[in-house]
């Protein structure tokens, strides 16, 4: 039985993945579980410059999930050079860069200067719902979306992903943009961009009004976009939302995703991402899979 | 880490006040005053996250620890109606804590509501200091563990929003009276944001030590999401630290309110 899976050049020793945002640089994480059982970690979504981030209160709780307004907080691109990335080498995890940016040249930019750094691969974010400039602006249409992945194409020295926000009309498209624009990979979904009230207050929960909802009440949506994505391109997916157990990974892994990241349901169980390995593992001995890609084939429509 | 720790004890304070005992010899000997736990109220997917609440106490001999959380919404509410024996999925210690007075010292603490109860174990655990306690409750009904503060301090001065019982008023009408007369050397606060605001304000002014216990809503628990954003000075700007892991505990003279 074989746990690994190759996406684009991206050599993962089992398909689980820590998703961007939710997961800093592995640090704290690291003194609950053992960093090198993970397929790789997203990093926490890098910009040029540090960023402080949105204004409190970021969350709120929401039925079966939360709502979340950081807003790219992150000690900027050299600076996960130099600290982060030294850290997250001593496990033999895959590394991949989340970067967000507001114009076309500063993806570029932060991608040549990644494209040297000791990572595995990089996931443009072009979907954040929670800055006011750029980033979502860029993944909301599929012109957007070709515009910068063309662009950063010609600079990337590694594996490039995609990451697709699902507040689009027809994600497909987006994903199409992707590939034709020569990305080697597609991630999704991003948040669903959501809002909270306090009925007591009548102010929004969160300081930025709006946030991206995450959490397993986005799951039967995540799934249906990545089954349709994977069946729109020829290019590997890899399909995260929702997921808090190896059952809600392994209805990715059918839906079509290569991989699938998990990120919310570690704040409720640190030891989330060993569970779903194990998860995976158990499932295809019980159901005969030698490899995760026989999963991927394995839907009955 | 996270645990399924069993309930040896459950009491209700006051109206939605609840006090509830855990075994866990790992915290009980660990735990400083100011730190929290991170509860799962229940399995499944109501009350998603799970609920940062501050410990009260421990005793290291039984190997139990005690924490009190007032029912606010559905987590709170779930958790009111365990029983003995039953069990909670605890991740903790957690957080930074107080910085201990030394021999000696003049203690001041300042708690408003359920901010007392993190105070609470400060008291217990300064040993060989002179310690004073402010405390500022909504109604006589609202008050808890007064006989528990007067047995860890040595004056216990308690206020109500509505005159029904002690001083009428705010807690900081006693405090800035007793300022006038002496100086403490340490000044701990927790509890409703103008509160730590003034108390915090009035302590840096006249140079006085205070640390506060932040508030915020937290996801992880641990510094790994990122929301519970705090406001400190940086130089001459500002940064957002988190309550869960550079706090909940903060020097008074490093945050911005």
């Amino acid at each position: 039985m074989d746990l690994s899976v190759n996406i684009a050049g991206l050599r993962l020793k089992n398909p689980v993945i820590a998703a961007s945002g939710t997961f800093g640089f592995g640090r704290e994480y690291s003194e609950y579980f053992d960093l090198n059982k993970l397929g790789g970690i997203s990093v926490k979504g890098l910009t040029l410059e540090p960023r402080k981030g949105n204004p409190p209160p970021r969350i709120a709780e929401t039925p079966a999930g939360i709502l979340n307004s950081v807003g790219l907080q992150n000690p900027g691109v050299h600076a996960f050079i130099e600290h982060e990335i030294p850290f997250i080498r001593k496990y033999d995890t895959a590394i991949i860069a989340n970067v967000a940016a507001n114009s076309v040249e500063e993806y570029c930019t932060m991608v040549e200067i990644l494209s040297d750094a000791d990572i595995d691969a990089i996931e443009l974010n072009v979907s954040c719902p929670n800055v006011k400039q750029g980033c979502l602006l860029f993944g909301s249409t599929a012109q957007g979306i070709l515009q910068v992945t063309s662009a950063v194409r010609k600079v990337c020295k590694k594996p490039l992903i995609v990451k697709l926000t699902p507040n689009v009309t027809d994600i497909t498209e987006m994903a199409k943009a992707a590939e034709d624009a020569g990305a080697d990979c597609v991630s999704l979904i991003n948040t669903l961009l959501g809002m909270a009230i306090d009925i007591d207050s009548k102010k929004p929960v969160l300081a930025n009004i709006t946030g991206g909802l995450s959490g397993p009440a986005v799951k039967p949506v995540a799934v249906r976009m990545v089954y349709q994505v994977a069946n729109s391109v020829k290019i590997p997916v890899i399909g995260m939302g929702g997921i808090c157990n190896a059952d809600d990974a392994i209805e990715f892994l059918l839906a079509g995703a290569q991989a699938i990241m998990v990120g919310t349901a570690g704040f409720v169980n640190p030891n989330v991402w060993v569970e779903v390995k194990e998860g995976i593992e158990l499932y295809m001995e019980n159901h005969g899979f030698r490899s995760v890609q026989e999963i991927n084939e394995a839907l009955i429509v | 880490m996270s645990n399924h720790l069993k309930i040896v004890e459950t009491k209700m304070l006051a109206e939605k006040i609840f006090l509830v005992r855990l075994k866990s010899e790992t915290i009980a000997k660990s735990a400083v005053p100011g730190q929290f736990i991170n509860i799962k109220c229940c399995d499944g997917l109501d009350a998603f996250l799970r609920r940062p609440i501050s410990i009260l106490r421990t005793d290291p001999y039984e190997g139990t620890f005690d924490f009190v959380f007032m029912v606010k919404g559905k987590g709170t509410d779930i958790l009111s109606r365990l029983k003995c024996d039953d069990f909670i999925d605890c991740m903790g210690p957690l957080g930074k804590g107080f910085t201990l007075p030394v021999k000696g010292e003049k203690v001041w603490v300042v708690g408003g509501g359920i901010g007392i109860f993190p105070l609470f174990f400060l008291l217990e655990r300064s040993t060989d200091v002179q310690k004073t306690s402010f405390l500022g409750f909504r109604a006589k009904d609202s008050i808890v563990l007064q006989n528990e503060f007067e047995r860890v301090s040595d004056k216990v001065i308690i206020t109500t929003d509505d005159g029904s019982y002690g001083i009428h008023g705010l807690v900081t009408k006693p405090f800035l009276e007793r300022l006038e007369r002496e100086k403490p050397d340490k000044v701990y606060t927790c509890g409703p944001m103008p509160m730590i605001k003034s108390i915090a304000e009035i302590c840096i002014e006249r140079g006085i030590f205070c640390e506060v216990s932040m508030e915020q809503r937290m996801g992880c628990g641990i510094g790994a999401c990122l929301v519970c954003a705090c406001k400190v000075k940086h130089g001459d700007d500002f940064e957002y630290e988190h309550v869960c892991k550079d706090g909940p505990v903060f020097p008074a003279e490093r945050l911005i309110f």
